[in-house]
């Protein structure tokens, strides 16, 4: 959920805000400080907290600030340009701003770009960046142009990327735009058209930018008030070409389109932006956070005043001009989860209005009819939205995704596929994904090296796909041995075939120790027996007798005779887990999964012997462990369960009684075993003679409550 | 002691009863053995080990409208409604029964000749009845309009296929007995399925003799079986209790291939379930623990409202205890003797929820045992209690009850005049100097009770155009005014002093479930089966305003979702706007003075009134006053203004006479 708070006026200092609204606003050097530069002469230092300027600065009448102050993170230096050429550089001390170091440069400068952790960068408005210390050096420098005539810069962004800074702007001509990225760390810059798409004929009002692990996330907001998606990479795989990038719909009518003061976009987190602008055509303005994830709307505020159109967002403060102050509204994003997106929309609802009830209606989601019965207005318009802008962009997509597989590298499948799932949740979905796993498959197929691990792996969380929708999967996975992603299948699958179930089971069990150690194996159903064993050990004891099973008991003598020549093994063999923990976790997964006994034993059978016994021994330890609590669980998030170890024990004696029997090794086990349910049956046999004990106690009980065949009592009705 | 705290005189409204909480009364229900539902008319006929046949109308709130009482040699084993509504029974003396449903007799009795009867079947058309015999033989009658008449015989021949199968013992069962095959069922398709005493539902191909499929559900015998008659769903009973519902579904969706699959298994029985039915809606169940459980089937059921909850009717719906208020007496009817009971005094006062200590108990004075092996139908003690008057299907038996000191005598009056053969129904007047007698002729008598004699004094005959006997009474206070309703028409109001017919109270949809005469106003309240209360006023012969105002209104939900019909209403003889009512599970007054309540008022409140305020508030706020105490209440009764008397039966009484049921392990297995 994210949310809106009280918002409060910086100052109530009038602005010299023109037309356009301010310069900017920037960070400064202190968390709390930034330094607004109106579109006249002045600089302010504010501090948020205090609601209050620290200091004001002006450059002399007849001069015209031209970019934005911004603070030098690196020596707590202020800069700012005048007049499109004159550099200035103070610090707090300074109170005028004509007596302050000042160079001029040989080319207009579009704007001063200043991060934590790197130099400020200064661009000029020809696209070509300096380092400000390069630039000091030599201030009247050659500066190069890198856009072409009459592309202008309309927006860009400095920030890091993976510990090297990044600057992407973006430039129009004659409607076309065009993005640069420019990295620092190996000085190249690629240029990308942004395609449009449908929407050719839109003015893009505002971009913002936020980085996705291998890429940039431009977010850009249409005239039309349409938010858009672009993923530019960061790491291009081939500078010369002029490439091209594709938008994605977001959002649709976020905003009304055309509005007096233009409106403005801002990325607050992965899953939110805030969008200010009128939502209808007549309405005020309106600031709203909205959730790209859930493409709901998470909270409003109306700016009745009206605002710049302008946005900036730093540390959970919103600043905007509304009306002619500054003011700062602070917003807590936490993480969206489907709950929180639509916990917004229950509250719109009113309190008396039938609720809908949420359930899947599989004959309209076929078709394209998924049209909401609500009669509410506002749901109704976001339903349509929602369907709007996901159905169609995923199309193409997966579309895009398919066609990719075909031939693309692995690397570009792992991206268009990202874009895919970054829009899931319709009503195709599975389908389409099942699809795509069968598109990949089809390719490891034919090409023996192709193996889309990742892919593979993602597409498997989503929780959609089963064993019957991509029958080839867990196939290609055996036959390369991936333990991790045989793991996933078995945890994520509902409808493995027994012997495909088994044929894991052999590989889990017959995979070497050291391959186990490379392969990154979920671990949570596995919990570390290992500390706990010294410490409990005389408890242990007496807490197995509880639960009807003695190791010790003598009860079966000559069967027991050899055991006891070895008494040190026997505990040894209860007390340590006979496979290391990684090899357990792949095991317990087998544990958990569903099957059926009349198909699964067929298949036991086939594993080798050596292998059932430490499978039985593995199974017979997670019993012992079992019964040390009084609960008959075992610790962990998701152990195997007492029901589920028992069966595999059945089952596998069951399946392979005559081979065990026969192995020396397993005679000591099969002793533990039979003792083990010698024990039970007497337990039980005792358990069914209390039962008659304290049936009879009941009936004393009973009659003690009995009152008696007559009674005179008194009764008042009221 | 009681603290005495100042009342203001209109909280004295309800007041306080002494409460004679009667457990004694051993009443346990017979087993139930067969039985048979009717679809057409939805009836379902219940037949039980002592021989009476009870016929309850599942449309009516499952009230149990009519019953034909057992007969000592008369077990019945089969049950089946034949040739639209006609009735008929079979068992263990040989002969077929065929009841009259009207007159609520025995028509006439058939000796098959085959020995005891063990099963017995109509033909789908409905016009044949097959029987099977110990003799092995089976038997074909053809039911003609007024009786049967025997077709054809068919003898044991070992050619039919279900001859040849063999039933193949459990292979790891224990018992080394031979397996029994308790029911079979032959669906159109040529399915068999048959349940035994091995615990196994069997499907059979009817064509080859093969065991299609087999399935083991019960350690124990599995007793009972009955299909629907869409064929696609079957329910089978076991020894143990449980009940399984078998249906036809696809094997998979969209596909036409279907399969038998064990769907639902009910554990509503803890004895043998010996029948079970299965109706368009419900799964119908009965056995040894005496309760008739009906479980609706929620796929089946179109409404979701209170009729699709399970019914379990373990007591009947009549009045098995009559009370002599004068002398304190209550009398018990049992199937084959009568209990006269004296109740104990307290001197002692308490507060409400206090149980006082008896000065004197309860005494057994008198059990009276029936002569031959007919059950009692009814029975009464008038009210001063020196009459006692019970009927069999073929006697009536009158007595007169001498008392000196704590000495009691007891002197049959004989010669009884011959129409006084058999009574649905006996009631005395308040004076006790008249006996009415509702018998099952339909017509009802008057008969002057003089020291020791009788007089007959008039019959009214039954109605041109009615053919239905009269089985409940009631007559007023004051003696003049007799009312008698039977099960559908509407009640007949008869002037005991002009003996002609008054008036006739209109028919209602739902039968009458109880009757009363409020004393002064003779106002007739009757309470129906659906739990509607109307108050009808003699003297005007029309419904009383209350009654209009409450029609009007409507009852509480609760009050009409209460699954127990009203057995026994009376009045206080102080206060007349109420009217006292129970059912099986609850004793209401209902206070004609205070507003009804509405659905969204408390009905009942179980809690005790936190203080004087709460009790204010309770008292004012609406007509119904509840208490749930005394359950499963079998009678209660005003004694006098400040004494009630309740007769309670509890289900674990009931449970420990009956014989244990199949063990069953819990642990291990």
């Amino acid at each position: 959920m994210a949310a809106l708070e009280e918002e409060f006026t910086l100052s109530t200092v009038f602005l010299g805000a023109g037309p356009d609204g301010l310069l900017g606003v920037e960070q400064s050097d202190k968390t709390d400080q930034f330094l607004v530069t109106d579109s006249g002469r002045t600089v302010i230092h504010y501090k948020v907290s205090d609601q209050k300027p620290l200091g004001s600065w002006s450059v002399k009448q007849g001069h015209i600030i031209t970019c934005p102050a911004v603070c030098n993170f690196q020596t707590g230096e202020y800069i700012v340009v005048h007049d499109n050429k004159v550099l200035r550089i103070w610090n707090n001390e300074n109170v005028n701003l004509d007596k302050v170091f000042k160079a001029t440069l040989s080319a207009e400068v579009y704007r001063i770009h200043s991060i934590q952790g790197t130099e400020p960068l200064v661009q000029f408005k020809g696209g070509a960046v300096r380092g400000l210390e390069a630039l000091l050096a030599e201030p009247q420098q050659k500066i190069e142009t890198v856009t072409s005539d009459e592309e202008v810069i309309k927006w860009s962004k400095f920030f890091m990327a993976f510990k090297y800074p990044v600057l992407i702007f973006i430039t129009e001509k004659h409607g076309n735009y065009f993005a640069y990225v420019q990295m620092f760390n190996s000085c190249t810059l690629s240029k990308y058209t942004l395609l449009l798409g449908q929407e050719e004929k839109s003015v893009i009002q505002s971009f913002a930018a936020s980085m996705d692990r291998k890429f940039i996330s431009l977010i850009s907001l249409s005239s039309h008030g349409c938010i858009y998606e672009t993923l530019i990479p960061t790491h291009p795989s081939d500078t010369e070409k002029n490439q091209k990038v594709v938008r994605s719909l977001l959002l649709k009518a976020v905003v009304s389109g055309n509005p007096r003061n233009g409106v403005a976009l801002t990325v607050l987190d992965q899953d939110h932006v805030a969008v200010l602008g009128p939502p209808l055509p007549a309405s005020k303005e309106c600031l709203s956070i909205w959730n790209i994830k859930f493409q709901t709307l998470q909270t409003s505020k109306e700016l009745p005043q009206g605002t710049s159109g302008q946005l900036w967002n730093y540390r959970e403060n919103l600043f905007m001009l509304h009306g002619k102050f500054l003011t700062v509204i602070p917003y807590k994003c936490e993480v969206s989860s489907l709950a929180g997106a639509l916990g917004k929309l229950k509250h719109s609802q009113d309190p008396g209005a039938h609720a809908m009830p949420h359930f899947v209606n599989w004959e309209t989601s076929q078709g394209c009819g998924l049209g909401s019965q609500n009669s509410e207005q506002s749901r109704r318009n976001l339903r349509r939205r929602k369907i709007e802008v996901s159905l169609q962009p995923q199309m193409t997509a997966s579309k895009r995704l398919l066609l990719a597989i075909k031939k693309d590298s692995e690397k570009h499948i792992e991206v268009e596929l990202r874009k895919f799932l970054a829009m899931k949740q319709t009503p195709d979905f599975h389908t389409t994904t099942g699809d795509i796993v069968t598109g990949l498959l089809g390719r490891c197929k034919a090409e023996p090296s192709f193996y889309p691990r990742n892919c593979l792996m993602q597409l498997i969380q989503t929780h959609v796909l089963s064993y019957s929708l991509c029958p080839g999967l867990m196939e290609v996975a055996l036959e390369k041995s991936d333990v991790q992603m045989l793991q996933l299948c078995l945890q994520h699958f509902p409808d493995i075939p027994e012997s495909v179930t088994c044929a894991c089971l052999r590989i889990f069990l017959s995979i070497g120790d050291d391959s186990l150690q490379e392969a990154d194996i979920n671990m949570e159903s596995v919990f570390d027996y290992s500390d706990s064993v010294q410490d409990e050990k005389m408890e242990e004891q007496t807490e197995i007798l509880q639960n009807g099973f003695n190791p010790g008991e003598d009860n079966c003598n000559n069967c027991d005779q050899e055991l006891n020549e070895k008494p040190q093994d026997a505990t040894e063999e209860i007390t340590s887990c006979p496979v290391i923990p990684k090899r357990a976790a792949l095991l317990n997964a087998v544990l958990h999964s569903a099957y059926s006994e009349t198909f699964l034993l067929p298949h036991l059978k086939d594993i080798a012997a050596q292998h059932i016994t430490l499978f039985l021994q593995y199974l017979y330890f997670l019993y012992l462990k079992c019964s040390e609590n009084a609960t008959m669980t075992l610790p962990g998030i998701h152990p195997p369960t007492l029901n589920q170890i028992m069966d595999w024990i059945c089952l596998l004696l069951d399946a392979n009684f005559t081979v065990v029997v026969m192995i020396p090794e397993a005679k000591r086990l099969l002793i533990n075993l039979y003792k083990f349910v010698k024990s039970q049956i007497c337990v039980y046999s005792e358990l069914n003679k209390i039962e008659v004990s304290f049936r009879e106690l009941q009936k004393l009980n009973q009659e003690k409550n009995n009152r008696g065949l007559y009674s005179i009592e008194v009764l008042e009705l009221f | 002691m009681r603290l005495l705290c100042p009342r203001p005189p209109s909280l004295e409204g309800m007041g306080e009863f002494k409460v004679h909480r009667v457990r004694f009364f051993n009443y346990v229900p017979s087993g139930i053995r067969c039985v048979a539902y009717n679809n057409q008319s939805n009836r379902l006929a219940v037949s039980r080990t002592d021989g009476t046949v009870e016929i309850y109308n599942l449309s009516a709130n499952y009230f149990q409208e009519k019953f034909f009482p057992g007969h000592e040699s008369r077990a019945t084993e089969a049950l089946c409604w034949a040739e639209g509504q006609r009735l008929f029974s079979a068992g263990l003396n040989g002969e077929i029964i065929e009841y009259d449903l009207q007159a609520l007799n025995i028509k006439y009795a058939v000796d098959a000749f085959g020995g005891p009867i063990w099963s017995m079947t109509a033909s789908p058309s409905g016009s044949q009845l097959l029987i099977g015999c110990e003799d092995g033989s089976v038997k074909l009658f053809q039911i003609t309009p007024d009786k049967i008449q025997f077709e054809r015989n068919f003898d044991r021949q070992k050619r039919s296929a279900i001859h040849k199968m063999n039933v193949d013992r459990r292979y790891m069962g224990v018992s080394k007995r031979k397996c029994i095959v308790w029911g079979v069922a032959f669906l159109s398709d040529g399915t068999i399925i048959s349940v035994d005493s091995a615990g196994k539902v069997q499907f059979w191909d009817s064509v080859t003799g093969t065991l299609a499929k087999n399935h083991l559900i019960a350690n124990a015998d599995v007793l009972s079986i009955a299909v629907a008659d869409q064929e696609d769903s079957f329910v089978v009973g076991t020894a143990e209790g449980t009940v399984f519902h078998f249906q036809l579904v696809s094997v998979t969706s969209n596909s036409n291939e279907k399969q038998w699959v064990r769907t639902k298994p009910f554990q509503h029985h803890t004895h043998d379930v010996r029948t079970v039915a299965h109706s368009p809606t419900a799964l119908i169940s009965g056995g040894t623990d005496t309760h008739l459980v009906i479980r609706p089937l929620m796929e089946r059921v179109e409404v979701k409202n209170y009729d699709a909850a399970l019914r379990k009717i373990t007591f009947p719906h009549r009045c098995l205890v009559s009370c002599s208020k004068k002398r304190q007496l209550l009398l018990f009817q049992f199937a084959h003797h009568l209990e006269l009971w004296r109740l104990g005094s307290t001197v002692a006062t308490g507060r409400n929820g206090d149980t006082l200590p008896l000065s004197k108990n309860a005494d057994h004075l008198l059990h009276l045992k029936t002569k031959g092996p007919e059950n009692i139908i009814c029975s009464c003690i008038s009210p001063c209690g020196s009459w006692i008057a019970y009927s069999t299907a073929s006697r009536f038996f009158l007595y007169r009850l001498n008392y000196e000191h704590d000495n009691i005598s007891l002197k049959r009056v004989s010669k009884m005049p011959a129409f006084l053969r058999s009574a649905l129904q006996i009631l005395f007047s308040e004076d006790s100097t008249k006996l009415f007698v509702a018998s099952n002729e339909g017509s009802l008598h008057i008969i002057q009770l003089l020291e020791g004699n009788f007089k007959h004094l008039h019959a009214f005959q039954r109605l041109s155009g009615t053919v239905e006997a009269m089985c409940l009474l009631a007559v007023s206070p004051d003696g003049n005014w007799l009312a008698a309703s039977g099960t559908s028409a509407g009640v007949h109001v008869y002037n005991v002093k002009l003996l002609k017919l008054h008036c006739t109270v209109p028919a209602y949809n739902f039968p009458v479930t109880a009757l009363a005469i409020a004393p002064n106003t003779n106002n007739l309240v009757i309470a129906h089966s659906d739990q509607q209360v109307f108050e009808y006023s003699i003297p005007d012969k029309q419904y009383t305003e209350w009654s209009r105002t409450v029609q009007k209104q409507g009852f509480h939900q609760l009050w009409l979702q209460r699954d127990t019909p009203i057995t026994h209403i009376s009045f206080h003889p102080k206060r007349p706007m109420h009217i006292l009512l129970h059912d099986a599970y609850m004793f209401c007054i209902i206070d004609k003075s205070l507003p009804l309540p509405n659905d969204k008022t408390l009905l009942y409140n179980p809690l005790p009134p936190k203080n004087e305020s709460d009790v204010v508030q309770r008292r004012t706020a609406h007509a119904f006053k509840i208490s749930k105490i005394y359950k499963p209440l079998l009678f209660m009764d005003l004694l006098d203004e400040k004494t009630l008397v309740a007769v309670e039966r509890p289900l674990d009484d009931i449970i420990a006479q009956l014989p244990p049921p199949i063990k069953k392990k819990k642990f291990g297995t």
